[in-house]
């Protein structure tokens, strides 16, 4: 705003962490209610934010109401620090909130994430802050909220297993991968928001704080630390997380989530961690994969997970 | 090649480079001055305010030129702005009766106490591309004789009679408030006086509740709806507003008025015990007028529909008025049957704010759950593949 402009015009100016402190009074008390009943959607008067909604409005909402200015702040993006709306949330909490970041799970005291829980194991203290596009786990099984609201009061959750035994008298299996639905302390019945349900167990028991944020469904939810958290199943077809048959090619980790990387058109393609400095962190110590080889475990692994891009210049985000 | 697959900082700002110099154009054509869009596009500058819920001109203009000409960017960046700003109180409801009109038209009656004025409007214009206004040369038409709306100045001759209405067409555009000291009753207030319409709801002092500081609930009440509706998209008003016109909860609408003009805002001021004027602000309201059968309780008699919008858009106030009168169905014991009618349907999709984040949300990654339903659809079709050789050997056996 440093360009002349019409005189009537206000004096543009935002407090720490963008939102008023009015805003962020009313998100904690909703932070605090969700805290206080495990799963369950408190209703909150979600502002516009100056990103879009779906972008991460509920995430970046929450975390600002609790932001301190000696928090570090870390954001993720389908695990990685490094894709364009974490890059994009993370610069606009450093430049509204002036806190420290870092793309280091364990040096983060919040953690915002969209689609991924970080694979290194969270600990007590830490806070990690859910974006959530649809927080209505019953959603696609009823559109409307009046009745979703009915049969969450009413613990009726009959909808929800005739959806997953379908699924099995149909596939064989229960064909949700993402966005799992889990129940929390024995009662609410809750939209996980789209992770895959490789993330589910994390959220069992784990000591970290987490929160939930819906922006554009005016929806904010919470599991407490020390948590039950139990992913929806039948006792015949038990839960179970994706498991992938090869190592990262970067640093040869098993037991994670990996992203599959096309390589050419001729149907060669690797895989490697979805989490970032996950990977990062076990490449400096020394890991390798089968990819890292020709180029020496220092050299290749940075180019990918680098924050440099050598592309883009013509403008198109890849 | 994979590097393609992550963000990077660097072309992100590359990125906002190019659409800094996108949005400025042809470097040798002289920059757009937020004047020129709040007096030349001033409709475009009506609906940022309208829909951005945000009344300034000068703000609306600024949005609109930082996003090239995007409306609903535009509003988008209004809205983002307006979240921020402190809240000292509300107004005095503003009184459109009062209003110093600039247009006010009824469909309902040929001619009526204030009668009818044309102000300035598309209505009746021919939809010829005036190739005069293809300048911004100095011989650009005169707005003096009416140039430039594609009618040629033979046909708009200063002191002309319009053929059109009741009343002659002002020969150049009035300067606003000479007009103010004519009475213009609202249309709904005459057809009250004789009990044919249904009346205005009393207050009863309930503060509406304020969808922007409270999330949407339902059932919604009609201030709440109204106040989504004021807000919500033109463009899906109007569609859902013509679909009642077709046939799909059809409410038999007539436009009792549309006024344009412009009306005092007044706050009470606690410490002065009485109401302080803040200014004025234009604004459009369409009342409709449309049949109602009656019912056990009610004679038969006209029932309303109600727009108000920030400046002067007739479309969408109409459009506003339809959508407002087809919610209604419940009180007024009518039967269910079109998404006009929903208030869930409606209220939850009108804001295209909210619409076209979401819908634009799908352009970011999504390769985590990607990755679990490629995980997903290659097991099946490998069962799938599995199957038949099952089935093969059970025949063979």
């Amino acid at each position: 705003m440093n360009a002349p402009v019409a005189s009537s015009m206000p004096a543009i100016t935002y407090n720490f962490a963008y939102l008023d402190e009015q805003t962020k009074r009313m998100i904690r008390r909703a932070i605090l209610k969700a805290i206080a009943i495990p799963g369950y959607q408190v209703p909150f008067a979600s502002r516009e934010m100056p990103m879009p909604y779906g972008w991460g409005t509920g995430g970046v909402q929450v975390t600002a109401a609790i932001l301190g200015a000696d928090d570090v702040l870390k954001v993720i993006d389908q695990g990685s620090d490094d894709t364009t709306n974490a890059v994009a949330i993370r610069s606009f909490f450093e430049t509204t909130a002036g806190v420290a970041t870092t793309t280091r799970t364990q040096d983060a005291t919040i953690i915002q994430t969209r689609h991924r829980i970080p694979e290194a194991e969270l600990k007590a203290g830490q806070t990690i802050v859910f974006q959530v596009p649809i927080p209505e786990p019953l959603r696609y099984l009823e559109p409307r909220e009046t009745e979703t609201r009915r049969l969450h009061g009413l613990a009726d959750y009959g909808l929800m297993q005739v959806k997953l035994y379908e699924d099995i008298a149909r596939h064989g299996h229960i064909a949700t991968t993402y966005a799992y639905p889990v129940k929390v302390e024995g009662r609410y019945v809750m939209d996980p928001s789209p992770i895959p349900k490789f993330d589910n167990p994390k959220m069992n028991d784990s000591p970290a704080l987490q929160l939930f944020g819906a922006g554009r469904e005016k929806r904010i939810y919470a599991i407490p630390p020390y948590t039950q958290v139990v992913s929806l199943d039948f006792e015949d077809h038990p839960f179970k997380v994706q498991a992938f048959r090869q190592p990262c090619a970067l640093c040869g980790a098993t037991g994670v989530y990996l992203d599959e990387v096309i390589l050419d058109d001729r149907g060669k393609r690797m895989f490697v961690c979805s989490d970032t400095d996950h990977c990062a962190t076990r490449q400096a110590e020394g890991h390798t994969g089968e990819m890292s080889a020709p180029y020496g475990a220092g050299a290749a692994a940075p180019a990918l997970h680098g924050a440099e891009s050598h592309r883009g210049t013509d403008g198109a985000i890849p | 090649m994979y590097v393609a697959v992550k963000g990077g900082e660097a072309a992100i700002r590359n990125a906002h480079a190019l659409l800094a110099k996108k949005r400025r154009g042809e470097e040798s054509v002289p920059e757009i001055g937020l004047d020129q869009i709040s007096g030349q596009l001033s409709l475009a500058v009506d609906r940022v305010m309208a829909e951005g819920s945000l009344y300034d001109r000068d703000l609306a203009a600024l949005a609109i030129k930082q996003a090239r000409g995007d409306l609903i960017e535009a509003i988008f960046l209004a809205r983002a702005f307006r979240t921020t700003l402190p809240r000292f109180g509300a107004s005095e409801p503003v009184d459109t009766g009062a209003m110093r009109i600039a247009r006010r038209i009824s469909a309902t009656f040929k001619d009526l106490p204030g009668g009818q004025v044309l102000g300035p409007t598309f209505d009746y214009t021919h939809r010829l591309m005036d190739e005069r206004l293809a300048t911004n040369a100095a011989d650009a038409p005169s707005p003096r004789g009416g140039e430039g709306w594609g009618e040629g100045p033979e046909r708009r001759e200063p002191g002309a009679v319009s053929t059109v209405g009741s009343l002659p067409s002002p020969p150049a555009p009035l300067p606003q408030g000479e007009r103010g000291v004519v009475q213009m009753p609202r249309v709904t207030d005459l057809l009250g006086d004789e009990g044919l319409i249904e009346g205005s709801p009393a207050d009863d002092g309930t503060p509406p509740r304020d969808l922007t500081r409270e999330p949407l609930a339902f059932p919604a009440d009609r201030p709440l709806r109204l106040q989504a509706l004021a807000r919500g998209d033109e463009g899906f008003l109007l569609a859902l507003g013509y679909s009642t016109q077709r046939g799909y909860a059809r409410t038999h609408p007539f436009v009792g008025e549309i006024r344009f003009g412009t009306v005092e805002v007044s706050l009470h001021a606690e410490e002065l015990g009485f109401a302080v004027p803040l200014g004025e602000i234009e604004l459009t309201e369409c009342q409709s007028v449309n049949q109602f059968k009656g019912s056990a309780s009610e004679p038969p008699q006209f029932t309303r529909g109600y727009g108000l919008v920030f400046g002067q858009s007739e479309r969408k106030a109409m459009s506003m008025a339809l959508v407002d009168r087809s919610l209604r169905f419940k009180e007024l014991g009518e039967e269910k049957s079109a998404p006009a009618q929903d208030e869930e349907f409606v209220l939850s999709h009108c804001d295209n704010v909210q619409a076209t984040g979401f819908v634009e949300h799908l352009k970011l990654p999504h390769y985590v759950d990607f990755q679990a339903e490629l995980d997903l659809i290659r097991r099946m079709r490998a069962e799938a593949e599995a199957a038949p050789r099952e089935d093969l050997k059970e025949a063979a056996e």
